[in-house]
């Protein structure tokens, strides 16, 4: 039945030829019009990806012949004109993770509240600005706040602590941001079993609405982890340094309120402040900071794809 | 056995007005922030802003003397004219070739092609701004030399051209947003008249999704408008009023973040960089504002 039907689908009678299309001049135009279009958006998208495309390759060539265990494993040494990355690599690390540990929370139970408690109204709204807001306060402003806030106010002085939670409350609407969107997608049905068989509404939210988007939550995370590396100006003065001696491979080598380098700030100094430094230390430096802020970012893609892939409803 | 569940069913019973006090509490955290930095800021800028600082000269005065001897002048017009030249041109790149790239990726390719140029692009955006400014330093400041046969790169158009290249993904993604946002039925009926894809784009999309591309350009202008770094290294540093694109110019976040670290704390020229910043902060306030009114306005309207 099915190949009977096919073939006359395919069967030459059912097109006559005077009901074909023939192509009149205005419909050649508008052919024409068409293809130029497509052109020309296609070469702006093409204009805005292969050169950064290249000029990161570009890096990556430049930096090849530096990179080497050695290079991640040493201070930098001779007036940072020699050595390697060592003292700026913890100290980038311990501003990601303790800033994480600040406003993951923080963030997550913001999230929560507005997507869970929060009813439509003035003050939602007036939350929700302040999140777009705080997102869009320069980097340097926020460099100030902490200055004024944790440096001084607080007293916690120049220090890993007040550098990061300067960064923790930059990077609180990333990780707002993306939980509600993964809260979101956790369809209403879910939480109405459960309210009816009597739990509460917190109760409803660690059971259900929780486990069911903690793998949108995660790339939420993974992405401030990644926006949090790459930062320079809100630590330039709350407590990243030009330069700190710390014992090679020891990695609970910064106290709490200890001064620190990190990656972000040990480019700019070498690219700006210190003359003479060895291209290809510039160049590593830059590759590392680069390479993992767009490892994490892949990492952060990947978790997605793969949650799409298996996602039950 | 049961006397523990219990237990613990008490106890969840008391923990939970607890919980949910810390959620509200975090939930408002975002108000508070805002506050707190604007309270901060400015408290540390206060001082000179109402002990003897010249409001008027401080924003139409372009000369910014603040370690000068003997005659300390803090007039930041330059500073604001170099921040907002710099936009400017940043966006005369951006704009066109962002909402290109966004009707592109929305309209014109497959779904393969579109998912991988969108992860390229979610890459693009992570790349941090001291990355960016160390290539407006290195690769773009020899380019520009090289094909403008100028003494020095570091200038205004690098600055504006890396910029474009960091508000690029905003716009892109914002704008693919917004097209998206427009029903299928619209393109469906466009279609059904004999309509092109160009003609769908040009006649039924574009006014439709006007509000949210103007959303997208906006993000990307209060993106620019607060870049730190990148414009830091690449403008050349100059204290100038900008006249054309080959001038050095400097921002007003690029003059805190250089001067914040020499200034004696208490100063005046410590407090004026603090009324600097308050100054960014309505600017982003008054950008962020606009553009959550103009996607309201959208959602209104649908």
């Amino acid at each position: 039945m099915a190949t009977d039907l096919n073939s006359s689908r395919t069967s030459p009678e059912i097109v006559a030829p005077q009901l074909m299309f023939t192509a009149t001049d205005q419909s050649r135009k508008k052919q024409l019009m068409e293809n130029i279009a497509r052109g020309i958006f296609f070469v702006m998208t093409l204009l805005m990806i292969l050169p950064l495309v290249l000029i990161v390759v570009y890096l990556f060539v430049k930096a090849a012949p530096i990179l080497s265990p050695e290079f991640f494993f040493t201070n930098p040494t001779n007036g940072m004109r020699a050595g390697g990355i060592w003292a700026p690599l913890l100290g980038t690390i311990y501003i990601v993770i303790i800033s994480l540990l600040v406003s993951a929370p923080i963030g997550v139970l913001a999230a929560v509240y507005l997507n869970e408690y929060a009813r439509e109204s003035w003050f939602t709204r007036i939350i929700n600005l302040a999140v777009v807001n705080l997102a869009g306060v320069p980097s340097i402003v926020h460099a100030l706040f902490g200055l004024g806030a944790f440096v001084y106010f607080a007293r916690m002085g120049r220090s890993v602590l007040a550098a990061s939670l300067t960064l923790a409350i930059m990077t609180l609407p990333v990780i707002i941001a993306s939980t509600k969107e993964a809260l979101g997608a956790v369809p209403m049905a879910f939480r109405e079993a459960c309210w009816n068989t009597g739990a509460t509404r917190w109760q409803t939210i660690r059971g259900i609405v929780l486990p069911n988007s903690i793998s949108g939550i995660l790339t939420g995370v993974i992405l401030q982890v990644s926006r949090a590396a790459g930062e320079t100006a809100p630590i330039m003065f709350t407590g990243a340094v030009f330069f700190k001696a710390i014992s090679e491979g020891d990695v609970l080598a910064y106290g709490l309120l200890d001064r620190f380098m990190a990656l972000s700030m040990h480019l700019y100094q070498l690219s700006t402040q210190v003359p003479g430094v060895p291209e290809a230390l510039e160049y590593g430096t830059a590759v590392v900071l680069l390479g993992a802020v767009l490892m994490v970012n892949a990492l952060a893609i990947a978790l997605r794809v793969y949650l799409r892939s298996r996602k039950r409803w | 056995m049961r006397t523990i569940v219990n237990i613990f069913h008490q106890l969840g019973r008391w923990c939970e007005p607890i919980i949910e006090g810390i959620i509200r509490l975090c939930g408002i955290s975002a108000i508070i922030f805002v506050f707190g930095i604007f309270f901060f800021v400015f408290r540390e800028g206060m001082g000179f802003f109402f002990g003897g600082l010249d409001i008027v000269e401080f924003l139409t005065s372009p000369e910014w003397y603040p370690t000068s001897l003997s005659n300390k002048r803090y007039g930041v017009l330059a500073l604001i004219a170099g921040t907002f030249s710099v936009t400017a041109l940043a966006m005369i790149i951006a704009v066109p070739f962002g909402l290109g790239a966004a009707i592109f990726v929305s309209e014109f390719c497959g779904p393969k092609l579109k998912e991988t140029l969108k992860i390229v692009i979610e890459l693009l955006a992570a790349i941090p701004s001291v990355v960016w400014g160390f290539i407006g330093l290195t690769v773009m400041n020899a380019l520009i030399i090289k094909i403008f046969h100028v003494p020095i790169g570091l200038t205004m158009l690098n600055g504006g051209i890396i910029l474009s290249l960091m508000s690029v993904p905003i716009i892109v993604s914002i704008g693919e947003d917004a097209l998206k946002a427009v029903p299928d039925s619209y393109r469906e009926a466009a279609e059904a008249l004999g309509a092109t894809r160009w003609q769908v784009i040009y006649r039924v999309l574009l006014p439709t999704a006007k509000n949210g591309l103007l959303a997208a350009v906006l993000l990307g202008v209060g993106r620019a408008v607060g870049e730190t770094m990148a414009v830091l290294m690449t403008t050349g540093h100059a204290v100038n009023m900008p006249n054309s694109p080959f001038d050095s110019v400097r921002t007003l976040t690029a003059t805190i973040a250089a001067e914040l670290g020499e200034a004696a704390v208490g100063s005046d020229h410590y407090r004026v960089l603090f009324i600097i910043g308050v100054l960014l902060f309505s600017i982003t306030f008054i950008v962020n504002f606009v553009t959550d009114l103009v996607i309201k306005g959208i959602r209104e309207k649908a």
